[in-house]
């Protein structure tokens, strides 16, 4: 009788598995909880001291106020206007940037005389940040739409250079072996060994750019140009407009939280095997 | 077929040069295999065995001396080499794996579907044919090392420790494998291996080599009749005899190296 009882006090292994299974699940949801309610606090936070005055309402309005402006100025299409540029910018500057760094990087990290020949000119570079040279850009390519494309692109090529390059030499040497064994053409080493191998460290080269990119924009509308978000940001916060001015600091907020996304999905699909 | 040897390696020597070391790898190993003749290179490790099969593969250059492995068919590839279990390509499924070295001699779609299916049905990979090693185990790995290198259909096949990273009981399964589908093709072998069963289930004859220089120092034939399985090697008092003769050999290299 004993062992009877013995046997049916553990006699349900599933069950005990299925309830640690559960108090897994539930800590799980608990962190996603989490995740959404520090964001929503801090806005419930903000909302409440903007309105009791405890902070200035005029440097920074409540957030249902600057939603309601948000709202506004996409009704009049002010709004759109301005992300449409600086949107249209971020994309040619990053295309004109990633793709000359991709195919730099490559060279370099296959060929090692390119790479000594161009290395010391990325590195001599590469610390000056773009937008200490916007002055002379905007000189060369005026106040429009090219000399933000060209900032843009030179901000987000070394960072894609350099990890590209890296991304190459950093291929385990036994794959070039078996490449050259089995007799690989130099155009089937390019793009079956060294574009591919490469591939996860150059993504992460350009997902520094993607970020860089929006850094750059804001920055280079601010100091020279007549439309764009970084623009909306400056000449609304010249002219005392601050909840204009929130609004276009939500939407780089908005814009770098996507592409990051977008980035990341692209990563997986062009990088199945990791 | 006894007539013309399928490798002949002549005095081949290869020297690391390095700013304040010389390392004699190879030193005028000389060496003539039949075709279709299975064999084992044993040594301890940096005995240049690993070398030897380089130079074969095309991956080095020998400092002196020369080798011919002789061409049979005209549009077969001289020599494919089956790498330690990292050396298939992460990037490619297993079927481009396996359609690797076809692909690369640019053969026609249809040649190459029909010998990556084969190969992929021999080594029991076909259910796994689109999907990339990450998901593989070790010994499917390999599987997948060895059918690219058959798949080639190349004149001699080298192997470098192909199962070395196999556990036990995987590297009995992938060993009586390999010698089902080099039976059925009768391809020439040179395969380096540290395991003393290894060598006596698989080679015709074994070469043993020392260390530093390189060189062969005594050669085995192993007489047991084929097919073979691990069991028989085991149970053989002459394999057994053969056993402790390679072992004891070994020990002294490895004693003598370490001096």
């Amino acid at each position: 009788m004993m062992k009877v009882n013995s046997e049916e006090k553990h006699s349900d292994p599933f069950k005990v598995e299925r309830l640690e299974w559960e108090r897994q699940q539930r800590k799980e949801r608990y962190k996603k909880v989490l995740t959404i309610c520090s964001p929503v606090f801090l806005l419930l936070l903000w909302e409440f001291l903007s309105r009791t005055g405890l902070i200035d309402a005029r440097f920074f309005p409540p957030p249902s106020d600057i939603v309601g402006t948000l709202v506004a100025m996409g009704m009049s299409g002010e709004l759109f206007q301005h992300i449409g540029v600086s949107l249209y910018r971020i994309f040619a500057g990053f295309l004109f940037g990633v793709i000359p760094g991709i195919v730099v990087g490559l060279l370099m990290g296959l060929y090692s005389p390119i790479r000594h020949f161009i290395s010391p000119i990325v590195m001599a570079l590469m610390p000056i940040p773009t937008l200490a040279l916007l002055p002379l850009i905007i000189i060369v390519f005026g106040i429009g739409d090219a000399s933000k494309i060209v900032t843009i692109a030179g901000s987000v090529f070394f960072p894609v250079v350099i990890n590209t390059a890296a991304g190459v030499m950093n291929i385990d040497g036994i794959y070039l072996d078996v490449a050259k064994n089995y007799g690989a053409s130099p155009k089937d080493h390019f793009f079956k060994i060294a574009l591919p191998g490469a591939l996860p460290v150059m993504m992460e080269g350009v997902q520094m750019g993607q970020a860089i990119a929006l850094l750059t924009i804001v920055a280079a509308e601010m100091m020279g140009a007549a439309s764009g978000i970084g623009y909306l940001i400056w000449t609304s916060y010249k002219a005392f407009m601050i909840q204009e001015m929130f609004v276009g600091l939500i939407m780089i907020s908005f814009f770098g939280y996507l592409f990051s996304v977008l980035l990341r999905i692209l990563q997986s699909k062009l990088i199945p095997w990791r | 077929m006894s007539g013309k040897p399928k490798i002949q390696i002549e005095n081949l020597t290869k020297v690391f040069y390095k700013k304040d070391s010389r390392v004699v790898a190879l030193d005028r190993v000389s060496l003539s295999v039949s075709d279709g003749e299975f064999i084992c290179l044993v040594g301890p490790s940096g005995c240049g065995k690993t070398t030897l099969l380089r130079i074969l593969a095309g991956l080095e250059t020998p400092s002196a001396g020369s080798y011919t492995i002789s061409r049979g068919k005209q549009e077969r590839p001289l020599q494919s080499m089956v790498f330690q279990e990292q050396g298939v390509i992460p990037w490619l499924t297993v079927r481009e794996n396996v359609a690797f070295g076809l692909k690369m001699r640019k053969l026609p779609k249809k040649v190459v579907n029909e010998r990556t299916a084969y190969y992929l049905e021999k080594t029991g990979l076909s259910p796994y044919a689109s999907l990339y090693p990450k998901e593989l185990s070790g010994g499917m790995k390999q599987r997948v090392s060895i059918a690219r290198a058959f798949a080639n259909d190349p004149e001699i096949l080298l192997m470098d420790e192909p199962f070395a990273a196999l556990d036990e009981q995987n590297k009995f399964i992938l060993q009586e494998e390999l010698l089902a589908i080099w039976s059925e093709t009768k391809k020439t072998v040179l395969f380096i291996t540290h395991s003393i069963d290894e060598a006596l289930l698989l080679a015709d004859r074994i070469l043993l080599m020392s260390a530093q220089p390189g060189q062969f120092v005594k050669e085995i034939k192993v007489s047991l009749p084929r097919p073979r399985t691990m069991e028989q090697v085991r149970a053989d008092p002459e394999m057994a005899k053969q056993f402790v003769d390679i072992r004891k050999h070994l020990q002294e290299e490895v004693q003598r190296s370490r001096k």
